[in-house]
């Protein structure tokens, strides 16, 4: 992102308290009208925004890097983020299993197809759960137009998803207390391992500073996030909500669908979006995202100009983005990084199928005129 | 243009999402509210989340 500086340093002294101000007085009034709670999930959905885009450490960016040009310093920060999450949360999980739920779903035809458009939807936007979220905050324009199509995906995803599991799905697999977590360190050492040998020879180094400060900074977010939620970071369900409460508006019978009638998202249906988890850790990305970019003077940045087809693909991407999502039982953060880092088995199908969609994502992106073909 | 425009469509996206359910009748109740931490609360998770099967 371009750094522009345009305004005196007293100018931008005064903007960046109001942005801190503004970004304080939302937490507070949200904890002092909703419950402390939603004040501290809003808080830590900033924190999440402002250290993805602050110090750049996304999920679609590495392995497009690795992908094309073999470098694996994101992907490797991905996995020791994911393994110092696992440290605490496979444990905690075990301790407290009346009060904290982990991100655990089955590995089924659907959910493994899912993740595979996934990850090819989340190249040609270059843009994943997570990452749309922190793009659009930032100003992006592409992850702007692809993320209310990411909410209606997810809505009709979810509402679809009984179908899809229907089609076969095996049972849930957890790797559960300390043999859990062992095996859950040595997969993720694997696939450093593969990872490392993957590479090309001029990237076969560690990650640099700022990746690990990051990859420790998200870590510490979502295991607050477990703390204080009692679940694992999502991003997905929020979307669909959101979606689904649009519905609702329209006159639309969201009802008839069993997942949107099921008690507990019913509930969620009929109380404020400034109660339900994700929407609150989504809303925060995004704020703190904007926070980012308006406190660096990235926002002075000119908009890129794209052809008709891409933003025709953007949608059909962003839709499916959320869609898939769906059936995949979570999307790089809700399946991939809160999956494994929970020891479900759904969030190591997800990553092998997600990442197979990415390569043919990255090749579909020059075809979506999204960049100029190599 | 620049993404002055975009970021700010952005935000304006989310509070309208917000503002949107607390005009459709979505009320807040602070005195309802679970307590601040789940984790040593004694209840159970309540939220949504998109590895969970409908009814969790």
């Amino acid at each position: 992102m371009a750094m522009t500086q345009t305004a005196s340093p007293a100018a931008n002294t005064g903007q960046r308290a109001a942005l801190l101000g503004a970004a304080a007085t939302l937490v507070l009034a949200v904890a002092l009208f909703a419950g402390a709670r939603f004040g501290l999930l809003l808080a830590i959905g900033l924190g999440f925004g402002i250290v993805l885009e602050g110090l750049r450490f996304g999920f679609a960016g590495p392995w497009r890097a690795m992908i094309l040009r073999r470098d694996p310093a994101g992907i490797l920060a991905q996995l020791v983020a994911i393994a110092i999450v696992a440290v605490v949360a496979i444990p905690l999980l075990a301790s407290h299993p009346g009060e904290l739920t982990g991100a655990h779903a089955p590995v089924g035809f659907a959910m493994l197809g899912g993740a595979f458009v996934f990850g090819a939807a989340m190249q040609v936007v270059l843009g994943c759960g997570s990452g749309t979220l922190v793009n659009a905050g930032s100003g992006n324009p592409v992850s702007l137009v692809a993320l209310p199509f990411f909410a209606i995906g997810s809505f009709a995803g979810a509402s679809h998803l009984l179908w899809w599991t229907d089609l076969g799905t095996a049972p849930v697999v957890v790797f559960r207390g300390a043999g859990g977590l062992v095996v859950t360190l040595a997969l993720l050492a694997g696939v450093a391992g593969i990872v490392w040998w993957r590479a090309a020879p001029e990237h076969r180094k560690l990650p640099v500073r700022r990746l690990w400060i990051a990859a420790v900074v998200v870590a510490l977010l979502a295991l607050a996030n477990l703390a204080v939620a009692g679940q694992p970071w999502g991003v997905v369900y929020g979307l669909g909500l959101w979606a689904a409460k649009g519905a609702v508006a329209l006159g639309i019978d969201v009802t008839a669908s069993p997942f949107w009638a099921a008690p507990g998202n019913a509930d969620r249906l009929a109380a404020s979006v400034l109660t339900d988890v994700t929407s609150l850790t989504n809303i925060g990305i995004i704020a703190g995202a904007a926070l980012v970019a308006a406190w660096r003077g990235g926002l002075a940045q000119a908009l890129p100009s794209y052809p008709a087809r891409a933003w025709i693909c953007t949608i059909i991407a962003g839709f499916l983005l959320g869609y898939t999502s769906r059936l995949a039982f979570g999307c790089n953060v809700g399946a991939f990084f809160s999956g494994i880092s929970t020891g479900s088995l759904h969030g190591w199908a997800w990553f092998a199928a997600a990442f197979a969609g990415a390569v043919l994502g990255v090749r579909l992106r020059p075809l979506a005129g999204l960049e100029a073909r190599p | 243009m620049t993404r002055h425009l975009t970021a700010g469509l952005a935000v304006a996206f989310i509070a309208a999402v917000v503002l949107a359910d607390l005009a459709g009748g979505a009320g807040l109740n602070p005195y309802r509210a679970p307590p601040a931490l789940a984790l040593g609360s004694g209840q159970a998770s309540a939220g949504g989340h998109c590895a969970a099967m409908p009814g969790n």
